[in-house]
């Protein structure tokens, strides 16, 4: 409703989707190889993470945020792309491109056996077939111990780098890669006709139906895109842990998934970076210090990481439920309406509302717009 | 054939154990339609406070005591708390904060009390009956789980059936409006919905934790599993619930005496996959059910 | 005496109502007509506290109503039926209006007040036993006036219970809610498309157009006037 002064036309964005998703991808490519190329090996594993973690909080994302629906078994869908990849390295090495392929693939199919029944309804049947699937998946791992590598679970050796490349470097940008190119493919997705579907479903199943979309069927796109991002993220991982065993994808995974998205900011591509970044380092380095700042007894420090992201779960929730991008956006929209004042709009209902509740309809408004516009 | 009486008969207790956490679930879903994640844990934390109660050597049915009423207590509290504020909002928020606290109370409990499995202690023997000459697969204790259940179900039951409160209670859970427009005080009567649904859910907690292990996420499988109970009766029936409950634990007795208790959880997946495709509403489900 | 004054809600952007002020004098049916979508529900839902209002007052006798949760005016002896009658349908017809009149009475009296309800609308009484869902549209309408009418209040408030139902249906619920008034002295406030029949039974009308009161007036003066029949009411 407020119209920006016009921006001279060098400084504007590509109008064409493809084109301004592109032109991020490549920002944020030579950002992370700068930042690779300035840190350590160990920042460089980190950052690996970032974008393994990246993609599986953006495919939940796309689930929960966009489409409105739920799955509390993310990090299963991961452990089944990187028990997928581990398997193909043990029986069927081939090509690093097409394992990774195959991981997602195969991640994406088991979505599809999860989401068909759980769909016919609505309400919260996914959230609770999801949990339950997350539950179950290790027992599958012990029961057929000899297939999937007992608690040892199976080795899988790195990707070998061509040259003189650091090997860590080498995976680091691997996974870097496959980020940006899954980020650009959601954000493409997320402005096509599905995107606009996967919102009309999330806001109103009644209206959308009447309007032609298929519900039932979009719902399972969504959960199965939702999965093969969790399933090459998985891959991704299991490159970079070097072992795939059920100890690796504990519930908490899942967890710390959801939370990382619900604080990044849920339906956001930029949100799921900042969950990751939450994820990545919150567990590790930041529990650390803060244990040793605070001295935390033994109990405590193994137990804060669960206890921090549980409390993100609720209190994001409860507080801000558009979590950190929401905030970024919300920022933004003020800085703009303080610096340019609202031009007339000869819209009726807009002026009422502005003369009735000045305050509250800025805020409300842009907070309810946020999760909807995804794909920026 | 021993076997299989052995296994029907560890099936009814383990049912009975889940469909009194469905009926939690259940009490909650149809008032709020919310399911409730953090049931499970709830029910863990008020065990552990039981747990402690007993280390400090009262008799068991103090610290039994006890963990109904911090469940009565707790549900109330959460429901005020973090559910309140959820209820108008899209379905999603309030499933990630009861899941959030689901995380929160086990973080909590692992913090306390560590995340090691502990024992507890059951109020009566756990070796099997002797009936004839043979003895089978069904204890004092689980005699036990079978009236515990059925008592607090029936009294459940009753308070809803036969009481005003319960009219009341009913009417606030089918429709809310209208229920006001009669001067019921709704609000109030969801928090003690929710406090009702967490003293079943503490109920399945103390009986829970003797026959297994004992840590802070002894409940999660006992929570899908109830999940799928719940599901299986309709989500909003409470006979339902109990036989719901009294099917899911048979099937996944039959499944872990058969096939290995390794595939339970898979027996429940399955089973879950199959209800939900061929008869969605559940079995027992109003007939105003909510099919797409 | 049911005084509204000033009266003004909005639904986010929608600006349901206008600033509606009337009086309902007690001891007589006003109507309240208008088109769909002129705000007439949401006037209703205002007085018993079921929609937040954005402006002006409602007084009743001598409380004022405003700000109160609809659980509490309720005790100020209001009863609403909404629109569709939103009898509970999970619960029996007996539950519904043991509903109505526990708020005010214990248990033992109830039965007396449900029997003057079944003395009022004698279909109900055959049900007592069966759920509200077994209803017809007509006697779920009976029931809902039942409900409501049963603790005996002082204000009632109908939202269109002739809605979908035949025309003798109709007349006879009407001829019922004029021995209820005339006998209990209760000020009713009858929401109506149906003009021709509310304006039958009121003394007074008042029509509303997209959120304002654009006529207030005896009702044979209301009727008469065939311009306005025309204009807002459509017979
Ligand atoms: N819950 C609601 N949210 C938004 N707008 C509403 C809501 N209820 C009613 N309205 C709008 O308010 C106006 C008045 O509606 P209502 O009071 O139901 O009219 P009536 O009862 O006279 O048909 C209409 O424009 C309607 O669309
Ligand atoms: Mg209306």
């Amino acid at each position: 409703m407020i119209k920006l002064p016009p921006l001279p036309a060098w400084a504007r964005l590509p109008r064409q989707p493809l084109l301004r998703h592109l032109l991020f991808a490549v920002v944020g490519g030579v950002f992370f190889y700068l930042l690779t190329q300035s840190l350590s090996d160990f920042n460089d594993f980190e950052i690996g993470e970032l974008a393994v973690y990246a993609i599986a909080i953006a495919g939940l994302s796309l689930l929960t945020g966009v489409n409105g629906q739920i799955s509390l078994g993310q990090g299963a869908f991961v452990a089944v792309g990187a028990y997928t990849l581990a398997e193909l390295q043990v029986h069927q090495p081939m090509n690093l491109v097409l394992e990774l392929l195959a991981a997602t693939a195969m991640t994406a199919v088991v979505g599809l056996v999860i989401a068909v029944p759980a769909t016919r309804l609505h309400g919260p049947y996914l959230a609770g077939m999801t949990l339950l699937f997350a539950l179950a998946l290790p027992f599958l791992s012990d029961k057929y111990s000899n297939f999937f590598g007992g608690d040892q679970g199976l080795t899988v050796p790195p990707p070998s780098a061509p040259g003189s490349i650091d090997p860590q470097k080498w995976l680091t940008w691997i996974q870097l890669f496959c980020a940006l190119v899954v980020m650009v493919l959601l954000a493409n997705l997320l402005s096509s006709r599905f995107g606009r579907s996967f919102r009309a479903v999330r806001d109103d199943e009644v209206a959308a139906s009447l309007a032609g979309v298929h519900v039932a069927r979009t719902k399972v796109i969504a959960f199965v895109v939702s999965s093969a991002c969790a399933g090459l993220a998985g891959g991704l991982l299991a490159l970079s842990s070097g072992v795939v065993n059920t100890g690796e994808f504990p519930l908490s995974l899942s967890i710390f998934i959801l939370a990382g998205m619900v604080l990044g900011g849920s339906g956001t591509i930029f949100g799921a970076w900042w969950g990751a970044v939450v994820v990545v380092y919150l567990p590790s380095q930041w529990s650390q210090s803060l244990a040793s700042t605070f001295h935390f007894n033994h109990l405590l420090s193994a137990n804060f990481a669960v206890i921090a992201f549980g409390a993100i779960l609720v209190v994001v929730m409860l507080v801000a439920p558009s979590g950190i991008q929401g905030g970024f956006r919300w920022l933004g929209q003020h800085l703009v309406t303080l610096s340019t004042r609202p031009e007339p709009t000869g819209n009726i209902s807009v002026a009422l509302q502005h003369t009735t509740e000045p305050d509250q309809t800025g805020d409300s408004s842009a907070a309810e717009q946020l999760p909807s516009s995804g794909g920026r | 054939m021993r076997l299989f009486v052995n296994v029907t008969l560890g099936g009814i207790a383990e049912g009975l154990i889940f469909a009194s956490v469905a009926l939690g679930l259940v009490l909650i879903f149809r008032a709020t339609n919310i399911i409730n994640f953090a049931q499970g844990a709830m029910a863990m934390l008020t065990t552990f406070i039981a747990f402690s109660v007993l280390g400090r050597g009262v008799g068991y049915w103090p610290a039994f005591v006890v963990a109904l009423a911090c469940g009565l207590l707790l549900g109330g509290a959460v429901q005020l708390v973090l559910v309140r504020p959820v209820e108008n909002k899209p379905p999603l928020n309030a499933v990630i904060v009861t899941f959030g606290l689901l995380i929160l109370l086990e973080g909590i409990a692992g913090a306390i009390w560590g995340n090691t499995n502990r024992s507890f202690p059951a109020p009566f023997s756990e070796r099997g009956l002797v009936v004839g000459k043979t003895s089978i697969a069904f204890s004092h204790f689980d005699v036990f789980i079978v009236v515990a259940v059925l008592v607090l179900a029936g009294l459940i039951g009753a308070l809803f059936r036969f009481s005003t409160l319960g009219l009341r209670m009913r009417a606030a859970a089918f429709a809310p409006e209208a229920a006001r427009l009669l001067g019921i005080r709704v609000g109030r009567l969801l928090t003690l919905g929710w406090a009702l649904a967490a003293v079943a859910g503490a109920l399945a907690g103390v009986l829970v934790a003797p026959t297994s292990v004992f840590s802070p996420s002894y409940m999660d499988l006992i929570l899908v599993y109830a999940f799928t109970a719940a599901v299986l009766g309709g989500l909003d029936s409470p006979v339902g619930a109990l036989v719901g409950g009294l099917v899911t634990g048979l099937v996944l007795a039959y499944v872990g005496g058969y096939l290995g208790g390794a595939l339970e959880p898979i027996g429940a997946l399955v089973l879950l996959i199959v209800v939900l495709m061929i008869r969605p509403e559940g079995l027992f489900a109003r007939p105003t059910a909510r099919r797409v | 005496m049911l005084e509204v004054e000033d009266l003004s809600v909005s639904y986010g952007a929608v600006q349901a109502l206008r600033g509606v002020s009337f009086e309902a004098r007690a001891g007589q049916v006003t109507a309240v007509l208008g088109a769909n979508g002129a705000g007439k529900t949401t006037l209703l839902r205002a007085i018993s506290g079921l929609v937040p209002v954005q402006r002006g007052t409602v007084r009743f006798g001598s409380r004022t109503l405003t700000g109160m949760a609809p659980e509490s005016i309720v005790q100020c002896r209001v009863g609403h039926v909404p629109e569709g009658g939103s009898v509970i349908t999970e619960l029996t017809v007996e539950e519904n209006l043991e509903l109505g009149a526990a708020w005010r009475y214990r248990r033992r009296q109830r039965a007396e007040h449900i029997e003057e309800v079944y003395a009022l609308f004698p279909p109900l009484k055959e049900r007592a036993k069966q759920r509200a869902s077994s209803l017809s549209g007509g006697e779920r309408q009976m029931l809902a006036i039942g409900r409501a009418v049963v603790s005996h209040p002082e204000l009632l408030l109908l939202d269109e219970p002739s809605l979908g139902l035949a025309p003798i249906v109709t007349a006879n619920l009407m001829a019922v809610l004029v021995e209820l008034t005339e006998r209990e002295g209760i000020t009713v406030v009858l929401v109506e498309q149906n003009a021709r029949s509310a304006l039958s039974i009121a003394s007074w009308a008042i029509v509303i157009n997209l959120g304002s009161v654009v006529v207030s007036d005896r009702a044979e003066i209301v009727a008469a006037d065939s311009d306005l029949r025309h204009h807002y009411l459509g017979f």
